[in-house]
């Protein structure tokens, strides 16, 4: 078998994709994560009458101990494995990464397991969130904020 | 109305954000990457602050609302302390995070076993 035969077969067995699908299933239940945390924010508010930033800040809470319990639990990796960016993006999918990889190191040790691959995956949101924040911050410093 | 673009908003990032992962060879990571550094960048132009009022919780439940936070932070940190305010505010929003998930992992961690 030549190359270019490998390359055809390689392109049939190729699980097929369907992007639109994926697409439009993202929009859904992004939208719906969006719509249910607007919710609560406005449930805690009426019901705590705290200010907006007060709540969203629970709210952020509420939803990361959730995505924690359901990692843990074992069904939120089938769950982001179908809607991909729309569980990926909202906080839950930064709660996942941390949760699911302090579950899968701790059998290694609590230091050289847990510890070492915490921030495995959500490291390199935080990394990059600090060094894009912190230059942005001194070029609005330099061009008169 | 907020309702409705908390679901607009919050889907159309979700929507960008799997249009990426489809058609390029970039990993959920480097998208969310991505999206943190964009949330940063539209603060600094002003924009996030808008996103935040039109949509809600549809823009504070994203990713990029940690840039966000993490830019008002490290801002409001130089308007108070000047320079060294910039080191010391910039966790201060998004901290909340960053502790929640540390917080709630650990305690899940312990309590359950992984699932093969």
């Amino acid at each position: 078998m030549n190359k270019e035969e490998y390359q055809k077969l390689v392109k049939k067995h190729e699980p097929k994709e369907n992007k639109l699908e994926n697409t439009i299933f993202a929009f859904l239940v992004g939208g719906t994560i969006g719509f249910l945390v607007e919710g609560v924010i406005q449930v805690l508010m009426n019901i705590f009458e705290i200010g907006r930033i007060e709540a969203s800040s629970w709210t952020c809470l509420i939803v990361i101990f959730i995505a924690s319990l359901f990692t843990a639990l074992g069904f939120f990796d089938d769950w982001m494995s179908k809607a991909k960016a729309g569980l990926l993006l909202p906080t839950t999918g930064f709660a996942h990464s941390v949760s699911s990889s302090a579950l899968d190191y701790k059998r290694e040790g609590l230091i050289t397991g847990l510890g070492s691959n915490f921030f495995k995956l959500a490291g390199s949101v935080i990394l990059y969130g600090i060094l894009s924040a912190f230059i942005l911050v001194i070029v609005k410093v330099i061009i008169g904020g | 109305m907020i309702f409705i673009w908390a679901f607009i908003v919050a889907g159309l990032m979700c929507m960008i954000a799997q249009i990426i992962l489809d058609n390029t060879k970039l990993t959920p990571g480097h998208v969310t990457t991505l999206f943190t550094v964009l949330g940063a960048i539209l603060a600094f132009f002003g924009i996030y602050d808008k996103l935040i009022d039109i949509a809600g919780g549809g823009a504070t439940t994203i990713i990029s609302n940690f840039g966000y936070l993490l830019y008002t932070g490290a801002l409001e940190g130089y308007r108070e302390f000047g320079i060294l305010g910039i080191f010391s505010g910039l966790l201060t929003k998004g901290g909340l995070a960053i502790v929640g998930s540390v917080v709630f992992a650990t305690i899940m961690a312990l309590i359950f076993k992984p699932k093969d």
